[in-house]
Order: C-alpha cells, then sequence, then structure tokens
C-alpha cells in the first residue's frame, strides 16, 4: 500500500545574546564547567528571574522575517518535569500566550531545486531556556549548568512537511532567514540549532493524519533525515502488517541509526503547565513593533529579485549570490569597490568560490579583501592583463591578500598590447611553425588557435590573446 | 464519604510520581484527606458568577520588566557547588542516569 508522510519540526534556535535568557550570566561553550552560574540558574530558593531584552527583540524580529503575526500580549509559564538538567524543576516557556503566531517558509517540493514552491506553515514560535548539560561517565554523571538558562527560540512548524528531503529544504531555509536576520549562529556543531520531529503515515485517500510519533535526539541535519527515513520504513512495516502504531516518543540512535522507544518518558507530556508567577507579561505597541520591523534585513528571496534587477546577472548567479549574507556582502563589497557587477558575479561565481571550497574556508574567513579582488578584475576590465595571468594572480594572492596592480608592476606581467611588439612574436611564430600555417592557409581555422598560442609563449603569456588572433589573421591573408 | 472520591480533582498518587515525592500509603492518605478542604473552598468559586472575569495571573498590573543583555558576575565556583550532596572539581555528581 502506498502511505502518505507528514513530518512537523520543533526547532530549537539559540539566540545570539552575549547573556543567558532570565540571569547577567556569560554564555559560552568555552569555560569551565559550572562557572557562568549564579543562584538563578541553580534555582535557589528566593532567586528570582529577569528577563533578556534583546532576547525578546531577536523572537519578535524571528518571527517578522517569518511572516508571523507577533503578539501584542504575551506571557511566560512554568513546564514541570522533574530531571536534573533543569534545577528548579520547570522549565521558564510559553504556552498559552507565546510572542509570535502562525508565519510560514517556502521551499521547492520534495527539496528538488527548481521545483514548485510549497508554503510550509509554522504554528508558533515561543522563547524559553535552556537546560543543563548532562555529561555521562563510567560509573556516575555530571551537571554542568553553564548551558542551564541560554535563550532558546522554538519554532514549531504544522505537519506540511512530506519527506525527509522537504525537512531538510525546510530546516535549510530557516536557517539561511535566522542568520541573515542577525539573531543566531545556527552553528551545528555547537548545538545552536535542535530539532526533534514529529511524523506520521497514513494511506493515500486518507484525510486524517496517522498517529505520531516524536523523535528526539537527532544532533545534525543528517541525523535528522537518516531518524526520518527511519521511522518511515519502520511505520510502514508495521501498517503492511495490519499492525498499529503507538503514539509515543523515540529516542533516536545515530551509531545504531535505529528509534527506541523512549518508555522512561510516558509521563513525561504531563508538564502541567501554569503561569509563571514570576514572570511579568510582555506588551508590544504598534510603535515598538514598527522599530523593530525597521532593523530587519532583506530577506534572501529579495535580495535574489535586487541582483537580478540591480546588476542584470542571470537568476541562477543571483541564487548563489544571495543564498548566504557573507558571500552576498563580498559581491556588493567588489562592486562598490570599482568592479563591474557582471566581471564580479563571474569571477566570485568562478575562482573565488572554488578557491573558497578547495581552502575548505568560509568567505568570513577568507583573507583576500572585496577590494584586491576589485583591482584584480579592473586590471582585466581595462586590459592591462589577460584573462590566464589575472586567474594565476588571484591563485597567488588568495591565501594571504595582496596587491594586483603591485604584482603586475613588478613582474612586467602587463599585456602587450602594443600592435608593433605583438607583431613581432606573430612574425616569429608564423617563421617557426610552416605546418600550420600551411593548414591555415588550406582552410583549417583552428590552426590559427595554435598560432596564437604560440604568441602567448613567445611574449611569455603577456600578449593580448584578441590582438594576437588578429594580427595572425591578417598577416596570414597577406 | 471515600477521600478518594471527594477531592478526585487531584490524585496524589500521580502527583507524587511526578514530582519524585516518596511517601508512605499512611500519609498519602493523610494528604489525601487534608487537601479535600483546600480544594472545597477554592471551589466555593464557582458559586459566584465569573462570566468575563479574567483570571488573575499576575500580582501586579505591569509589563514589561527587562533587563539589557550585559554580562553580570557569576557565583565562585566552590560557592556554586557547596550545596551538592556530591561534586567532583568541576561538576555536581549524581548516579548514573541511562536512558
Amino acid at each position: 500500500m502506498k502511505y502518505l508522510v507528514s513530518i512537523g519540526l520543533e526547532t530549537h534556535v539559540q539566540l545570539k545574546t552575549d547573556t543567558k535568557m532570565f540571569c547577567g550570566c556569560r554564555l559560552s561553550t568555552e569555560d569551565e564547567p559550572n562557572t557562568n552560574v549564579c543562584p538563578v540558574c541553580l534555582g535557589l530558593p528566593g532567586a528570582l528571574p529577569r528577563m533578556n531584552a534583546k532576547a525578546v527583540r531577536y523572537t519578535v524580529m524571528s518571527g517578522l522575517m517569518l511572516g508571523c503575526e507577533i503578539s501584542r500580549y504575551a506571557e511566560f509559564d512554568r513546564k514541570n518535569y522533574f530531571y536534573p538538567d533543569m534545577s528548579k524543576n520547570y522549565q521558564i516557556s510559553q504556552n498559552g500566550h507565546p510572542l509570535c503566531i502562525g508565519g510560514g517558509v517556502d521551499i521547492p517540493e520534495d527539496g528538488r531545486e527548481g521545483a514548485p514552491m510549497r508554503h510550509i506553515r509554522i504554528n508558533h514560535i515561543h522563547l524559553e531556556e535552556d537546560a543543563a548539560k548532562i555529561n555521562h561517565y563510567a560509573r556516575h554523571s555530571g551537571v554542568d549548568y553553564n548551558r542551564c538558562g541560554t535563550p532558546l527560540m522554538e519554532i514549531v512548524s504544522e505537519p506540511d512537511l512530506s519527506s525527509p528531503d522537504e525537512a531538510m529544504a525546510y530546516l535549510l531555509k530557516l536557517r539561511q532567514i535566522l542568520v541573515y536576520a542577525g539573531v543566531s549562529d545556527c552553528n551545528l556543531e555547537d548545538g545552536n540549532m535542535r530539532s526533534d520531529v514529529n511524523i506520521s503515515i497514513r494511506p493515500v485517500g486518507q484525510e486524517k493524519l496517522g498517529t505520531k510519533v516524536e523523535i528526539k535526539n537527532m544532533n545534525t541535519f543528517k541525523g535528522i533525515h537518516a531518524a526520518l527515513e527511519y521511522e518511515i520504513a519502520r511505520q510502514t512495516e508495521i501498517l503492511n502488517q495490519g499492525g498499529v502504531i503507538i503514539q509515543e516518543t523515540r529516542r533516536w540512535d545515530g551509531d545504531l541509526g535505529e528509534t527506541f522507544s523512549m518508555r522512561s518518558k510516558e509521563n513525561a507530556h504531563d508538564y502541567r503547565y501554569f503561569p509563571e508567577p514570576d514572570m511579568l507579561p510582555i506588551e508590544l505597541s504598534e510603535e515598538q513593533i514598527a522599530q523593530w520591523r525597521a532593523l530587519l534585513p532583506e530577506l534572501p528571496e529579495q535580495k535574489r529579485v535586487r541582483f537580478c534587477e540591480q546588476y542584470g546577472i542571470p537568476a541562477y548567479d543571483a541564487g548563489v549570490l544571495s543564498a548566504q549574507l557573507p558571500l552576498a556582502n563580498y559581491f556588493e563589497a567588489v562592486i562598490a569597490a570599482g568592479a563591474p557587477a557582471k566581471s564580479a558575479s563571474n569571477w566570485i561565481m568562478g575562482d573565488f568560490l572554488r578557491l573558497l571550497g578547495a581552502a575548505g574556508i568560509e568567505v568570513t574567513d577568507c583573507k583576500l579583501k572585496p577590494e584586491t579582488l576589485a583591482a584584480l578584475i579592473l586590471l582585466v576590465e581595462k586590459r592591462t592583463i589577460n584573462m590566464p595571468t589575472a586567474k594565476a594572480l588571484l591563485e597567488e594572492v588568495f591565501p594571504e591578500g595582496g596587491d594586483p596592480e603591485a604584482l603586475v608592476r613588478e613582474r612586467g606581467l602587463a599585456q602587450v598590447s602594443d600592435t608593433g611588439a605583438v607583431e613581432t612574436f606573430a612574425r616569429q611564430a608564423i617563421e617557426a611553425n610552416p605546418k600550420p600555417v600551411a593548414e591555415y592557409k588550406a582552410g583549417k581555422a583552428a590552426s590559427l588557435q595554435y598560432l596564437v598560442g604560440q604568441v602567448m609563449k613567445l611574449s611569455r603569456g603577456k600578449a593580448n590573446p584578441k590582438l594576437a588572433g588578429e594580427i595572425l589573421a591578417r598577416l596570414l591573408a597577406e | 464519604m471515600n477521600a478518594n472520591a471527594s477531592a478526585s480533582d487531584i490524585d496524589v498518587a500521580r502527583i507524587c510520581e511526578l514530582a519524585h515525592f516518596c511517601l508512605s500509603e499512611e500519609e498519602r492518605d493523610r494528604f489525601q484527606k487534608e487537601l479535600e478542604p483546600i480544594v472545597a473552598y477554592v471551589r466555593k468559586l464557582t458559586e459566584l458568577d465569573l462570566d468575563g472575569v479574567e483570571p488573575t495571573k499576575f500580582g501586579q498590573p505591569v509589563s514589561n520588566v527587562l533587563r539589557e543583555d550585559i554580562v553580570e558576575p557569576s557565583l565562585a565556583h566552590d560557592t556554586v557547588l557547596a550545596n551538592a550532596p556530591d561534586a567532583d572539581e568541576n561538576e555536581f555528581r549524581m548516579p548514573k542516569i541511562v536512558e
């Protein structure tokens, strides 16, 4: 039987603040355990939480970027559970009145490039605190409260995703937008972005969603994809054999590549939410929301369209250049430094991205300044150097930067566009290569390219190849 | 009248399980009985016509009590671990948790 898949994601995103959600302790993953800890983190009696204004602003900005309705009134609630990672035995979260409601992102169907777009709805976004980290040892476990109280924004999607690939496309889109907004680094290695998923399958033709299963403990996007694939196969097998899916929480074991029922958490869903009396509500005025809206950067999609229109570059190139904010900024900085947009796009899309990839670094780690790349591009534009020389120079200045103009002067790399000089090389080339000359004269046009190559060689790469071709053609026609 | 039936809003045994309280059977019965008059007292509210009255969730009519995102000193390391029933030099130590 054929089944339809419905996947929903609960994505926790760590906000880029300096301090924790409810106290002034520093946020850092590098410090010794239990050093960034205060009475609030430890849940000591009488300790009162104080809300981080920036975390509220970042959540609202995320909501605005994701098309959410911003709540004019929001509250915090206690989510009660008993576990050593939460010193107070409750997590401060939002249940009834979250900061953002609705919204969504558009992704290509099944995550395929160029496929028609699908709208994935977001149910709401709420703000909460992270739990402490528990480390496991041979004979005991240890708790480090440094992470306890880290501001987390939880983005809850509707079960609109219909395959693991769509789940990936959704997460990548979320990450792109949130990094653009500057609210999170969304660094997966540091656990800045973690998702729990719920998944159900139902026979084609059935309207009502099947029984959903929640899966936890995926640390990477790859893990989420693998867990979903595993779970679809597991549930399909059960239904095919006439069985029933049990509503439960399962844990993904990345090493074994399987999900396991978490029977120990049977009571975990009875969180007995109630309003957090220590936290006064948030009220947002129209003016406040408008102020924050003004701080929003251009969305990736808006930037792509603008790049096409403003710079006249192809849609594909605009898509690549706008996909990551640092690359988009680099591209515009190269243009601002005087390079024509089309050449800037060609150089960045081609050699620059290739060199970045080969070096295994990000744009932000690149030592080649946009101004330097622009200077190099301008040397080609002004025909001071030819393309092969420029490409060789880029390879040279890419790792540490440099001054292309000075290098060209020092090494006499300037292209020879002096007709007299090129003609001398052309005559030498004709003299030394009677066979290609005869072939060319017999009608084999490609032989001219061979002769141009010889002129380039004689000039040690400095001749203007276009000029060389013209002069050769003229001399051979005589 | 049976205590369990009259204070049926609160299942003491289940609450104990969720909150990891270990109570003896006698203690459970006692709390179940003591909770009954408390629940009955609060239930008096339902005798009033409260249509259109919002529940009071906060003690003061104040909102937006916020703090700037500025780092403040944390507790000294020794102080943090001072009340721990068991600790090594860095972490709160506890029996191994197996999922």
